[in-house]
């Protein structure tokens, strides 16, 4: 692919770039601060220093103690860690409660528990991917051993109520996961009073490099390792800390709490002012998701009678850069488990499109991206053979498995 | 991102003969919006058999839009009986290649062109299904096209007639008469299902309690008998028999004939019954 100078990036929600301020402060641990911050000698202590004032900070930006922190390699070993961590801490309770609609780092371990025998209730969504929480109070049992709802999900941008969920799950006496990697950055957090156990987040969505994440795990919430060996994070995380990425997300997780209003109200704006504009001049189009629950920095619009990949792909040719739930863009055969699980139609949710901002983003990117999508979606629809009052030849032909998670297949 | 050749870009971004045909003399209808892509073919024929204008109209991804291009491209100019013989390779070919798994938009093509042709001579548009039997209900594919997929191609596996006619790759549900049909084209016989892994303790444990419930029991309670699970220890299941089992002569056949024998095939094999 060429090389692109500048793209319009509206993909923050797949992954953002790395805050000038984050690169920053992280490259003098690639370079004269190699120490290992377990060694003995000061030249390593220093960089144990560095390593304890990043747990610092993002235990500051979530509201808990630098102690609830355990430093990962990414969000998904996160959710792994969190689930394996309740289940092999309660080996009698073999029920778990989580949603239709998590990121597969939840989704498939949940499917890997069920498999092994555990049982799980698998929540479904109303179609703007509400839970509906007296669903969920009545799932719980006495062998309940773990609740996880995300916080926000990736592709819709739909917010859960983790606190009320919170409540419910205190009532029971059942822990609770979040995975909240869509969350951190963009909505404010206080785990002091939010009532979780396990919160997952991870460093590339909010402006750190790839490769590092975080778990909070409540003081006094059962821990089991999940990668066994040396006795780094106080024994709960085993293998060298990757310490310039750890350091990156300090500051990343710094500069988001600095940004955190600007992300709900510049960077909601713009979200807002790209997708009425979408709406407006694009007919046969539909937002995905609830309108107000929702993460201030992504819509998912689908268009009917159109296929998202070559949606993306003409896009990528003005170097937009954006999502789609389609099928062709899944890697499966069909559309994304969440827009199905949404009900989302079939013919709206192969052709739809997810931008998500991030606060680099600007009015006149905005602009850019409402004066070229008719044109594209107009050109595709030119070559489709569906239209208005055409929706045939559906022929029934192909019923597409809705399939729930845990019915075995996706 | 898909590695798409140069071709198929060309074709995606400034495709050839899109779009619908006036009154054309044969028209090829496949997929739908449901599927994720269709393909709408439209020929123009003349009286010598010679396909003069060749036009598509197409719902889908990059590769589908640059397939049905590419099979336009291929049709213009052919006899019909030059086009009898095409197939999703030519198509294939024709665009450098197409990534593994999008192989199925030009086995999309070679299907709207068969189509098209059965139009053209007059037979009945082909319904959803009528063909064959319908194996893959997610995407609605028959076993016509399976066995054509896999003769043409040269298909070995199950993921690779996913990736060429989409089966399979929806719940799944059909992979086990995926697999039939390979090796029945193949000329093999099936793999054997894979052992089962060795149940733990406590799934014999629960099982043998389950079979002994709801089978042994009310069996022997209809002759009057009836028994009673003592203990477990791995793979031998004491038990006592009551009722009218505790004195009857037979009671040893009993236990080695009717129980051991439905625990061993409802269970386990390795199981051993012993009275309590």
């Amino acid at each position: 692919m060429d090389q692109q100078i500048k793209p319009l990036y509206f993909d923050n929600n797949a992954t953002t770039r790395v805050a000038p301020e984050v690169l920053e402060e992280m490259l003098p641990v690639l370079s004269d601060l190699y120490g290992n911050p377990s060694s003995m000698h000061r030249f390593g202590g220093q960089v144990g220093r560095l390593l304890a004032r990043a747990r610092e900070r993002v235990a500051a930006g979530l509201g808990c103690s630098p102690e609830e922190i355990v430093f990962t390699s990414c969000g998904t070993e996160s959710d792994n860690t969190a689930l394996h961590s309740a289940v092999a801490a309660n080996p009698g309770k073999k029920h778990l409660v989580t949603t239709r609609v998590e990121h597969p780092a939840v989704l498939n371990v949940a499917q890997h528990l069920e498999k092994r025998g555990h049982d799980v209730t698998w929540l479904g969504v109303d179609a703007q991917g509400l839970l509906d929480l007296d669903e969920l109070r009545r799932s719980l049992r006495d062998d309940t051993a773990l609740v996880s709802v995300m916080f926000a999900n990736n592709e819709t941008g739909t917010v859960y109520p983790l606190a009320d969920i919170a409540d419910i799950c205190r009532e029971r006496g059942v822990l609770l996961h979040t995975d909240a990697v869509q969350a951190v950055g963009k909505l404010p957090l206080d785990l002091s009073a939010l009532g979780v156990d396990y919160l997952a987040l991870s460093g590339h969505k909010l402006h750190a490099p790839k490769g590092v994440g975080a778990l909070y795990v409540r003081r006094g919430a059962p821990f089991r390792p999940f990668v066994l060996g040396g006795h780094q994070e106080r024994g709960r995380r085993a293998g060298t800390e990757n310490v310039a990425s750890i350091v990156a997300l300090g500051r990343a997780v710094e500069l988001a709490a600095a940004n955190i209003d600007e992300e709900n109200t510049r960077v909601r704006a713009l979200r807002d002012r790209l997708e009425r504009g979408l709406l407006e001049s694009i007919p046969d189009a539909r937002l995905n998701g609830h309108p107000d629950r929702r993460l201030p920095n992504t819509t998912n619009i689908s268009f009917k009678y159109v296929e998202g990949e070559a949606i993306l792909l003409l896009m990528d040719e003005l170097g937009i850069c954006a999502s789609s739930g389609s099928a062709c863009t899944s890697g499966s055969l069909e559309p994304s488990h969440v827009l199905r699980a949404l009900g989302v139609p079939f013919t709206f949710a192969h052709g739809s499109i997810r931008f998500s901002l991030s606060r680099y983003n600007t009015g006149a990117e905005v602009d850019t991206v409402l004066r070229e999508m008719p044109g594209i979606i107009a050109r595709l629809r030119a070559m489709s053979p569906f239209r208005e009052g055409a929706d045939a030849p559906d022929g029934g032909a192909c019923a597409c498995s809705c399939s729930a998670p845990g019915k075995g297949g996706r | 991102m898909w590695d798409y050749t140069d071709k198929v870009k060309d074709h995606f971004l400034n495709p050839r003969n899109a779009g619908a045909m006036d009154n054309p003399d044969a028209v090829g209808e496949v997929g739908s919006l449901a599927c994720g892509d269709a393909l709408k073919l439209f020929l123009r024929i003349n009286a010598q058999g010679v396909i003069e204008d060749a036009t598509f109209q197409t719902f889908g991804c990059a590769s589908a839009i640059a397939s049905s291009s590419a099979l336009t491209e291929l049709l213009k100019g052919r006899t019909v009986e030059e086009a009898e013989r095409l197939t999703n390779k030519d198509i294939a070919e024709y665009l450098g290649g197409l990534p593994r798994e999008k192989m199925h938009c030009s086995v999309m093509g070679e299907e709207a062109l068969s189509a098209a042709l059965k139009n053209w001579r007059g037979e009945a548009a082909p319904q959803a299904h009528a063909e064959g039997e319908l194996v893959c209900r997610c995407f609605g594919v028959t076993d016509v096209t399976i066995r054509r997929a896999i003769e043409e191609n040269g298909l070995r596996t199950v993921e690779e007639i996913t990736n060429y006619t989409k089966a399979g790759g929806g719940c799944g549900d059909c992979v086990p008469r995926l697999e039939e049909i390979l090796a029945e084209v193949l000329g093999r016989t099936p793999a054997p299902a894979p052992a089962a892994r060795p149940l733990t303790n406590l799934q014999r444990m629960q099982k043998v309690m389950r079979v002994i419930d709801e089978v042994v029991a009310p069996s022997l309670r209809k002759d009057g008998g009836d028994i009673e699970l003592v203990d477990m220890d791995g793979a031998d299941v004491l038990v006592s028999l009551r009722g009218a089992c505790s004195s009857c002569p037979s009671s040893q056949l009993t236990l080695t004939d009717f129980v051991q024998k439905t625990l061993r095939e409802q269970v386990d094999p390795a199981i051993r019954v012993r009275r309590a």
